[in-house]
């Protein structure tokens, strides 16, 4: 289903630099290397992994592109690559060891500083609000990205439904908590369960997707299923997945990466290649399926949509 | 010739057997996983990190050659240690061109902005071409040349390990140093190579052998009366160099 959201033309910055392209080259030829890229690129750079079955309709998302004009990453990338430590931190071992995770029955429980507080089954939210058809990047602190079409409703739907009051200022999310459905709960390393939080403009924004599906079929497990939010703006981590609640508060909430490592993961986390991570940089990125790495946007390439809503901060401090 | 002689006759051990299969395994498995896409969707970082890992690993091997001897006597397992460190060089230099080459298509302004700003790409440079010179110097006509000096260069390992656990360790979404995160894999390493370290020190390692020893007589008295007077003799020998 198409929505209000607009295409944008390729911009400048999405063209990689001359001096990138042709140093590479020249330098490949030389060392005769080539060879071996050309044997590389002849591995069309898929998965294996479990099997998920794939989407019945794959046909209507043939050739679709993000705004930019960038391809979709096959669903078995999608599928198979996921930073979900509550399964493991193998990206390639959580679509195996998620493969029995319940996601239905489940409710999402909307509440704090809000007129109607109410519990929303994953049906009832399907019926309120249709969903639509989004392709997002999404770009992972570790700087690898991918290009993903998400079905999902804009979270500014869900929290116009339940009126937060004027006292509202963030809204924070928690994921379930149960180590019989994510057995690496266990684990003393991290402080589950994963949290995040949003300030209330960024939820507002039109952007701002709570996801249940991709490619056209129900979330698979592994990808945060039933439900997860979607920041396109933001890196990865701010996307929380199998989300249990949702409140609204008036103090920035605690999120899990933050408190594991609050210099090298701040709660805002921008996309901004301006603004190294402590120990690696962010100037450029892996899109998955490509050779080559990319430069990263300012803003995941969303800046038109929601530049305006840090006027005026530094976003070097507030990281 | 019968049949046993020619096995007597053979010149590998088992051991040296079994530790070249496993040396090359990761290489093997690694280029058989790359053509038949079982790499994971990024297979240039996963290819980066198991040639990262079996460097290690294979440092890790080659420092627990000594203690293992000074624990059990081992002695076969000193003359492994090379042939260990050189495959560790071997992994290393893979594991840097993969990461020049591949992943970063030997720009190389783009490799410096990223050397300097990931601090744990500048540590395993410098474990890097620590183990440089270490390899060149793994033949025998340098142990000639440099005499005493030989074996203070090849000391230097003892400095570069740690070095490689914290660049492993830094790699990682997770704080080492308030071990939270994503670090039990570096954390291991990292206890694992203290270990190996501290059965080094000199009053410990002799503890450790003399132990070791005084276990043995109690199991087997003539024997041990015997192999005691050599044994002691030449493990003073090699503790005092």
């Amino acid at each position: 289903m198409e929505n209000n959201y607009k295409a944008v033309p390729i911009l400048s910055s999405e063209i990689t630099p001359k001096s990138l392209y042709y140093n590479r080259r020249d330098f490949l030829r030389a060392a005769g290397i080539l060879t071996g890229s050309a044997l590389l690129a002849a591995c069309a750079p898929s998965v294996s992994g479990q099997a998920v079955p794939t989407p019945g309709n794959m046909a209507a998302y043939a050739g679709k592109t993000d705004e930019l004009g960038a391809p979709l990453n096959s669903y078995e990338d999608i599928t198979n690559y996921n930073n979900y430590y509550e399964f493991s931190t193998a990206k390639d071992a959580v679509a195996p060891l998620s493969v029995n995770f319940k996601s239905h029955p489940w409710s999402v429980a909307v509440g704090g500083m809000v007129n109607k507080p109410q519990t929303f089954a994953i049906e009832d939210l399907l019926k309120m609000f249709p969903q639509e058809d989004r392709i997002y990047r999404l770009r992972c602190v570790e700087a690898w990205s991918m290009v993903i079409p998400w079905q999902g409703f804009p979270l500014a739907s869900l929290l116009k439904a339940v009126e937060p009051t004027s006292d509202a200022k963030y809204v924070a999310f928690t994921t379930l908590m149960d180590t019989t459905q994510l057995p690496a709960e266990a684990s003393s390393f991290y402080p589950w369960p994963y949290t995040e939080g949003l300030r209330l403009d960024e939820a507002m924004n039109d952007l701002t997707l709570l996801v249940t599906g991709l490619y056209g079929d129900p979330l698979p497990p592994q990808d945060g299923a039933p439900i997860r939010l979607v920041v396109p703006w933001k890196y990865g981590f701010k996307g929380i997945k199998a989300i249990v609640k949702i409140d609204l508060v008036d103090t920035q909430p605690e999120t899990f990466w933050k408190t594991i490592a609050a210099d090298e993961y701040g709660f805002y986390a921008n996309v901004n290649p301006d603004v190294p991570h402590p120990r690696w940089s962010q100037a450029s990125e892996r899109r998955i399926g490509e050779l080559t790495r990319r430069a990263t946007l300012p803003f995941n390439g969303y800046g038109d949509k929601v530049a305006s809503l840090y006027q005026g901060m530094d976003l070097k401090l507030n990281y | 010739m019968s049949i046993s002689e020619r096995i007597k006759q053979f010149p590998y051990t088992p051991i040296q057997i079994a530790m070249h299969l496993y040396a090359w395994s990761a290489l093997v498995r690694m280029i058989f996983d790359l053509f038949t896409n079982h790499l994971t969707a990024n297979p240039i970082e996963a290819m980066e990190q198991l040639t990262g890992r079996h460097t290690l690993a294979l440092l890790v091997l080659s420092l627990a050659c000594t203690p293992l001897n000074t624990l059990f006597g081992w002695r076969e397992l000193l003359k492994r240690r090379r042939a260990l460190g050189l495959y560790a060089l071997m992994y290393a230099t893979i594991h840097v061109i993969i990461f020049v080459n591949l992943d970063f298509g030997i720009a190389w302004s783009l490799i410096l902005q990223t050397v300097i700003q990931r601090s744990y790409i500048v540590f395993g440079s410098i474990v890097f071409f620590l183990l440089i010179p270490l390899g060149i110097t793994s033949f025998d006509i340098w142990k000639v040349r440099l005499g005493k000096n030989w074996k203070r260069l090849h000391q230097v390992i003892y400095f570069a390990a740690p070095i490689a656990v914290l660049h492993y360790a830094l790699a990682t979404k997770g704080d080492i140093f308030h071990l939270t995160g994503n670090i039990e894999e570096p954390l291991v390493y990292g206890l694992v190579v203290l270990v190996l370290l501290i059965l080094r020190i000199p009053f410990l390692r002799r503890f450790f052998s003399s132990f070791r020893s005084r276990v043995v007589s109690l199991f087997f008295r003539q024997n041990s009366q015997r192999k005691l007077g050599t044994q002691k003799r030449l493990e003073d020998q090699r503790i005092r160099e």
